[in-house]
């Protein structure tokens, strides 16, 4: 509040013509951000206040369908007795730890492949055809070697995740600019500095694609695993909600699940922003 | 007087791969140079121009040590070069800056490839930023500079490291006109205050006669010296309009007289092997009775 006083002070000390192109420019600012909040967030109000009124309206059946207000109740309810926070919490911990499992090994292994270009040529048909057989498909072999535990399901996220990082850091390697390598080679760098200084570097945005998809895949699969076999988590709570027809707390599960997906999305963005700042502003 | 660089007996082969489309590889060999000899002196500003395709860029290389001749040899300072070194800078065409470094920092790579302390290489990068115009804009990335600013930021880079040698690869041939003839007398201001020794390779005659003492000229493929012209200008920084002498237009026609034929021969090459290429050698040879 302080600080608004004090600019309309400064303002007002402008001379008149500045200071009426300044309150056209906050004028035309808000107005901007308005128009920004509104095209982002339409949709999604529309599809909220339609989940609202269509059952009331009779238009779909409520028991099947509740309405959202019902569905924020059943969700409350669960947050307040602890259970979300648990069956959240067993999620997180076996999606993250996956993902984060299937970083420190899939970058590592992937920037040496892509290095030594006759090997990436000889394993990126193995490694294509790793990525598109579907984790789930693989899930039965997973339970059946591991168990039904913890460990199979950390190793099934695992499995999705490591797929995309290890093909984009890759890829990430092999296209880093030729002349960037020629320029530092002609500096004299080692081959070790070359790849810490160029290599590296340089395939850091292709890398955060591959860790975007990574860390799309890893809730997406882990809460089908959850659903076939697990005494916690969310996609438990969704099936076992389901089976004793507790359809609000079942919705309220799924909430869950898309709020927790869009805020990893955006986390993972926001760092991919700041680690490759060098590279934005071409949309301004 | 001993020269500084000393290019003897030098030839290069190279085995092309050539995948057009649905055809197979096809393996060539390609002769790009042919028995160069070429001296320059210390603190001599030499230009080498050719047709395109005469391997300009190969010799270039050659002397930054990316690449080794098949036969003959380059000396600097009567040793010969083993290998890509710090005492040899190079300035591209296409600038090769480090998109996710600053113009500073990119100046202080190699730098920091030499071994020089942190704040020391603050210091002396941002001299170079400076010598080459562009105080205020040492915190920029590569994406937020023109092409003139980014080519000045790799001319800072090479120097920053204080090579005995500054080879430049066309480093003007992808900028606008005037920012290009802003760019030569910046760089002979820089040469006259650094005294380095430049090799600098263009296809553009006026370029070279404005640029070099001595200028040497190349045969279309597989390239040779074709002849060294002279340059006698004096100083070309305090002549006003140089341009427009009558010693340099002289001396510019005498360099175009000796390209035309490099030129158009080069020309027909590059015809003749993109036709080949497809297969048709009937057409190649309609063609060239055209030609």
């Amino acid at each position: 509040m302080a600080n608004w006083g004090t600019g309309e002070i400064l303002v007002r000390l402008d001379n008149d013509k500045r200071a009426g192109s300044n309150s056209a420019n906050v004028l035309r600012w808000s107005i901007f951000q308005l128009s920004r909040g509104f095209k982002v967030s339409v949709a999604i109000l529309v599809f909220l206040l339609l989940w609202e009124t269509a059952p009331r309206l009779g238009l779909v059946n409520t028991t099947f369908l509740p309405p959202l207000s019902e569905v924020l109740q059943a969700w409350w309810r669960l947050l307040l007795s602890g259970d979300l926070a648990d069956h959240a919490g067993a999620s997180l911990t076996r999606s993250i730890g996956g993902f984060l499992l299937a970083i420190a090994a899939s970058i590592p292994i992937g920037l040496a492949i892509g290095w030594w270009k006759p090997v990436a040529q000889y394993l990126n048909p193995l490694l294509e055809l790793f990525r598109n057989t579907a984790a789930l498909a693989i899930l039965p072999v997973f339970i059946l070697l591991l168990g039904l535990g913890e460990t199979s399901k950390i190793a099934i996220v695992f499995y999705a995740c490591a797929f995309p990082l290890l093909l984009n850091t890759i890829s990430g390697v092999r296209n880093v600019d030729p002349l960037l390598i020629k320029s530092a080679r002609s500096m004299g760098l080692s081959p070790l500095s070359l790849f810490r200084k160029v290599i590296l570097p340089a395939s850091v945005p292709t890398i955060f694609v591959g860790i975007r998809q990574a860390g799309a895949s890893s809730i997406l699969v882990l809460v089908a695993a959850e659903m076939v076999g697990a005494k916690e988590g969310l996609g438990y709570l969704i099936q076992y909600t389901q089976f004793s027809f507790q359809i609000p707390e079942m919705y309220a599960g799924i909430i869950s699940i898309s709020v927790i997906g869009v805020i990893i999305n955006f986390l993972l963005v926001l760092l991919e922003k700041r680690l490759t700042s060098w590279k934005q502003s071409y949309s301004e | 007087m001993t020269a500084k660089i000393s290019i003897q007996h030098v030839q290069k082969t190279f085995r092309i791969k050539r995948n057009l489309g649905h055809l197979k590889e096809v393996l060539q060999p390609v002769s790009a140079l042919q028995d160069i000899n070429l001296d320059v002196k210390q603190g001599e500003f030499m230009v080498i121009v050719g047709p395109s395709g005469c391997g300009k860029s190969t010799l270039l290389d050659l002397l930054a040590g990316l690449t080794k001749p098949n036969s003959g040899q380059i000396l600097l300072d009567g040793k010969a070069i083993a290998g890509p070194n710090l005492d040899r800078g190079i300035v591209f065409q296409q600038y090769a800056l480090f998109p996710w470094k600053t113009a500073l920092a990119n100046v202080e790579f190699g730098l920091e490839t030499k071994g020089v302390g942190w704040k020391e290489r603050k210091q002396i990068a941002q001299e170079y930023i400076n010598l080459v115009g562009l105080a205020g804009f040492e915190h920029r990335y590569p994406h937020e500079l023109s092409g003139g600013m980014k080519q000045r930021v790799a001319i800072a880079r090479s120097l920053a490291y204080d090579p005995e040698v500054l080879l430049m690869d066309e480093p003007f041939a992808a900028l606008d006109a005037q920012t290009r003839e802003t760019l030569q007398s910046e760089l002979l201001r820089i040469w006259e205050t650094t005294r380095k020794t430049i090799i600098f390779i263009t296809h553009g005659i006026e370029e070279a006669v404005y640029l070099g003492q001595r200028v040497a000229v190349m045969t279309s493929r597989p390239g040779r010296i074709k002849e060294v012209i002279e340059v006698p200008f004096e100083s070309r920084t305090t002549e006003e309009d140089l341009r427009s002498n009558p010693e340099f237009v002289r001396i510019r026609h005498q360099i175009w007289d000796l390209l035309k034929d490099e030129v158009h021969r080069a020309q027909e090459q590059e015809k003749d092997k993109s036709l080949k290429a497809t297969g048709s050698k009937s057409k190649v040879k309609g063609v060239a009775s055209d030609g």
